[in-house]
């Protein structure tokens, strides 16, 4: 990997001071990716490791709190929050695109802050409160952050969009005036293909700053 | 000559040419839009690919007794049998089925597949190596112009440089792939795609080959595909993955989804080739450019592919001397596939860069440079124009400096243009427009939205046509049984199907002024739709709203037929266009890092439909541009044949923060009378070239390979 190693990546530099960091892709790395640790931001928050009967390998039967409401399932241990979402309950807002907790297709909101759901098992994710992009609009109105993802036109294919506008959400709900600095380390753990980080930096910025 | 279905005059546009919001935005925003990796059918199961694991071999092997008994196992097909070769990492071998995602992971990683392994190769950058291991063919040479000994002759100046860049991958973020449910005589295929009205025969034609399926009537296959997650240029056809997918479909009697996995993506369904070259250009002491030479090379996998056109944009037969010999190198990498303007991005770097050089050697002001020069192109003007406003868009003359004059301090800031030239020749489009007696206004037809604003473009056109506002007209597209339309590739969609969605509009709304004309005792002629009303130019009384006049259907429902092209059907499109791009960046010259301080874009673009997705192509263009230039690139490893970096954690794509600031002009109200022109390639030619000439202004030598990697830049300060 001699070629690779020597390459930096974008100049992703979260802001390490306490409660303004945003960046989960940085936290990841400190972590080891694919660990089934989740990632957050801010506070890391440890998989936990603690207490339970060793379960599976087969499915079992859990609960998860989905905007506001419980589903039961079942599922085998080794099922991804993004997988348990998509198949399980076919919440298919939330994208399943690097599976390797890089790109934020499949950012949702755990216990207030944005996580890979790619890289959190779906057992881990019993007793949180989550939040995917299903929830957080009404047949009527859409989030502050979608509409202003539409009003900036800040999507093109829309593959990568959910998990942006939750990474867009966590922003705006933690900082009632961030920064355009503050906006993009934020949205620093989302890779867009089309390219459309002009409208959503806009988008981001003008929603969390109304 | 003028007809009926002519684009309204300036004055009389309502909605052409003004921004909107995408019409398709709420959807997407709100994570409702449904894509082909969405669908989750009654009873589906999930399927996966066997691949190779080997760069070159023979399959002398394929056990399944394991994969068999693996728990929830459904069904397999092979893609590619024993004694079959294959000839690079990640080719497709099988397809298996299982009743859930995990399970069929565990059943394809029980498939044991044995290989005797043939020699491999993978490197395309030393030509002289692949040479050494018989991996290179000679695919072009070709000498244009005056004489070439005479015009090197003439030269006061000459550059003698190395340019290049390597293949990089799609990375479209929903993969390729799609739900196939088979059941009776009728297949529907939810598939990624860029082509919704080409899937049909080409599925149908993969099945055929089948014996145990036997013919399959392209009629059977409905491809349905209102969204898609990125192309690119990579979607094209129903692909191994797609045929096995039906054939498990047929087999099991379920419903399959069959998704690539990140790394399959990355390594096999999607790669622009390769170019390198080394370029003599020379030219006269007051910058006229005289002669261009090229030796370059490049891969596209084991076949190949087409060699860049080069010199590019600059290559006037009758005043430039021009020699371009182009190399093959056969590699055991993924296939290429066409990538947002198939050579042209390297074409750019091939000619550009080594121009600039040209225009440093030569102490010239590279915009001076780059206009004198503008009579070697198709369309001078064009770009003599925009040169001017994007050097006020970037500053140039307030920030350029002569190359490397970048004063004290680590950090060094430069300026860098390039230009760039795309065709983009309108697809054929069929069309079909309903009005409701309920007043009740559909477009339909079997084109696809990649994100570029399709469903935006044609309710313009179509309420444009009908004095109507953009939420009145439904449009129906991604449905292979609607009219036909072409495949999405080579900026080519918007004006196909713009064109044939103003004909017909316009023949629908003439019939429906027959009937209300009647009824408003005037002729159909004399009526004006406007402003939600048709009504009588002759005399005001005469009005009905377009409830009203479309009650006047009774229970009929009026279709309009158009088609693109229409030799009657008036001037609507056109192809060819120019663009220009200036890049201003930063370079820290201690850690090699560049930094975008400023991308300005300036295009041509014809009559501009929907300006604020316009735009939006440019700004995405530049990005991905961005992307190429600075960070990504597939890499291979000689000793193991394979890809290091086929996930999106070694392979670099720029983040909200890497980007800087963007600013597009699309060129309006000048040359709206050509018509509608595609603009989905032009600006994600440029931006490399640009930005490898902004970094030679700023640091004073040529970094000769993109992505400009902090390694690059410092090796090529080392070497100055």
């Amino acid at each position: 990997m001699s070629s690779n190693n020597s390459k930096e990546g974008p100049a992703c530099v979260p802001d390490s001071k306490p409660g303004k960091g945003f960046s989960r892709r940085i936290f990841l790395e400190g972590v080891g990716i694919g660990a089934g640790a989740v990632g957050t931001i801010g506070t890391a928050v440890p998989a936990r490791a603690d207490a339970h009967e060793p379960v599976g390998p087969g499915p079992v039967p859990i609960t998860l709190n989905i905007n506001g409401e419980s589903h039961s399932l079942e599922v085998e241990p080794r099922v991804t929050l993004i997988d348990a979402l998509r198949n399980s309950l076919d919440m298919t807002g939330a994208k399943k695109v690097c599976d390797r907790a890089t790109c934020g297709a499949c950012t949702v909101i755990v216990d207030g802050s944005p996580v890979y759901s790619c890289t959190m098992l779906a057992i881990e994710a019993q007793g949180r409160r989550i939040e995917t992009i299903e929830g957080i609009s009404t047949e009527d109105s859409m989030h502050p952050v979608q509409a202003q993802f539409v009003d900036k036109d800040a999507q093109q294919c829309g593959f990568c969009t959910p998990g942006l506008v939750m990474a867009g959400k966590a922003i705006a709900d933690s900082s009632a005036r961030p920064s355009m600095d503050d906006v993009e380390a934020g949205l620093c753990g989302n890779i867009c293909r089309c390219g459309t980080y002009v409208g959503v930096r806009k988008a981001v910025y003008e929603a969390a700053r109304a | 000559m003028a007809t009926k279905f002519d684009w309204p005059a300036a004055d009389d546009r309502s909605l052409i040419g003004k921004r909107h919001k995408r019409v398709d935005g709420p959807e997407k925003a709100r994570g409702a839009a449904k894509y082909s990796y969405d669908r989750n059918l009654d009873g589906m199961l999930h399927a996966r690919l066997v691949t190779s694991d080997v760069p070159h071999g023979r399959i002398i092997g394929i056990d399944t007794s394991n994969a068999e008994k693996v728990p929830g196992y459904m069904g397999q097909v092979n893609i590619l049998n024993v004694g079959d070769e294959v000839q690079w990492v990640g080719a497709e071998i099988m397809a298996v089925c299982a009743d859930t995602e995990e399970h069929a992971r565990d059943v394809a990683a029980a498939t044991a597949v044995h290989f005797e392994r043939l020699p491999h190769w993978v490197k395309d950058e030393d030509v002289e190596k692949a040479g050494e291991a018989n991996r290179v063919t000679p695919a072009k040479d070709d000498t244009k112009g005056p004489d070439l000994e005479e015009a090197w002759n003439s030269a006061d100046a000459t550059v003698d440089g190395y340019y290049g860049l390597g293949v990089i991958a799609h990375c479209c973020l929903e993969p390729h792939g799609q739900v196939v449910d088979w059941t009776g005589d009728e297949i529907t295929v939810y598939a990624s795609t860029q082509a919704v009205a080409r899937i049909p025969a080409d599925l149908a034609r993969g099945l055929s080959r089948d014996e145990s399926i036997g013919t399959v009537n392209a009629d059977q296959v409905h491809v349905i595909t209102p969204y898609m997650g990125g192309g690119f240029g990579s979607k094209f056809n129903i692909d191994t993955w797609g045929i096995a997918c039906a054939q498990l479909s047929k087999k099991t009697g379920k419903p399959i989804k069959l998704m690539l996995d990140r790394d399959e993506e990355q390594m096999v369904a999607g790669g622009r080739p390769s170019d390198y070259g080394k370029i003599k250009v020379g030219a006269k002491k007051d910058g006229t450019l005289v002669a261009y030479e090229a030796e370059t090379w490049s891969t596209g996998g084991v076949a190949g592919r087409g060699s860049p056109p080069v010199p590019y944009v600059y290559n006037n037969e009758e005043r430039l001397a021009q020699k371009a010999r182009h190399l093959n190198v056969s590699t055991n990498i993924g296939p290429a596939r066409a990538w947002r303007a198939p050579n042209h991005p390297q074409a750019a770097v091939l000619t550009m860069c080594p121009m600039e050089d040209l225009a440093a050697k030569l102490e010239m002001d590279p915009v001076e440079f780059f206009k004198k020069n503008a009579d070697l192109t198709a369309r001078p003007e064009v770009y003599r124009y925009e040169i001017d406003k994007c050097a006020e868009m970037i500053g140039w003359k307030e920030k350029w400096h002569q190359r490397g004059d970048s004063g004290p301090g680590p950090v060094k800031r430069g300026l860098g243009l390039s230009m760039h030239t795309w065709g983009g020749r309108p697809h054929d489009s069929t069309c079909e427009v309903r009005i409701e007696p309920d007043g009740g206004v559909s477009v339909n037809m079997a084109s696809q939205d990649l994100g570029v604003g399709t469903y935006t473009t044609l309710s313009v056109v179509a309420a444009e046509t009908l004095g109507l506002q953009i939420p009145d007209i439904k449009v129906n597209i991604g449905s292979s049984r609607l009219p036909i339309s072409g495949a999405s590739g080579g900026s080519t969609t918007v004006g196909g199907t713009s064109a044939s969605t103003r004909r017909a509009t316009v023949n629908a709304l003439e019939e429906l002024k027959g009937v209300v004309a009647e009824a408003l005792e005037t002729e159909a002629e004399d009526l004006v739709a406007k402003d939600g009303k048709l009504f009588s130019k002759s005399d005001s009384s005469k009005s009905l709203t377009w409830k009203e006049a479309c009650r006047k259907l009774g229970n009929r429902t009026i279709t309009g037929q158009g088609k693109q092209p229409d030799r009657e059907g008036g001037k609507l499109n056109d192809s060819g266009v120019g663009g220009v791009q200036m890049a201003d960046v930063s370079v820290d010259v201690e850690t090699g890092i560049v930094t975008i301080n400023k991308l300005a874009a300036v295009q041509d673009v014809g009559l501009v439909l929907c300006l604020e997705q316009c735009e939006s192509q440019v700004y995405g263009a530049v990005i991905q541009g961005i992307a190429w230039a600075l960070y990504e690139e597939s890499v291979y490893d000689q000793a193991t044949g394979k890809m290091l970096n086929p996930d999106m954690e070694f392979y670099k794509l720029p983040g909200a923060a890497d980007i800087g600031e963007l600013e597009v002009h699309m060129v309006q109200n000048k040359y709206d009378d050509r018509g509608v022109i595609g603009i989905g390639e032009p600006p994600a030619i440029s931006p490399g070239a640009a930005i490898s000439n902004a970094v030679a202004n700023a640091i004073g030598v040529r970094v000769p390979t993109l992505p400009l990697t902090p390694d690059r830049v410092l090796a090529a300060l080392a070497d100055a």
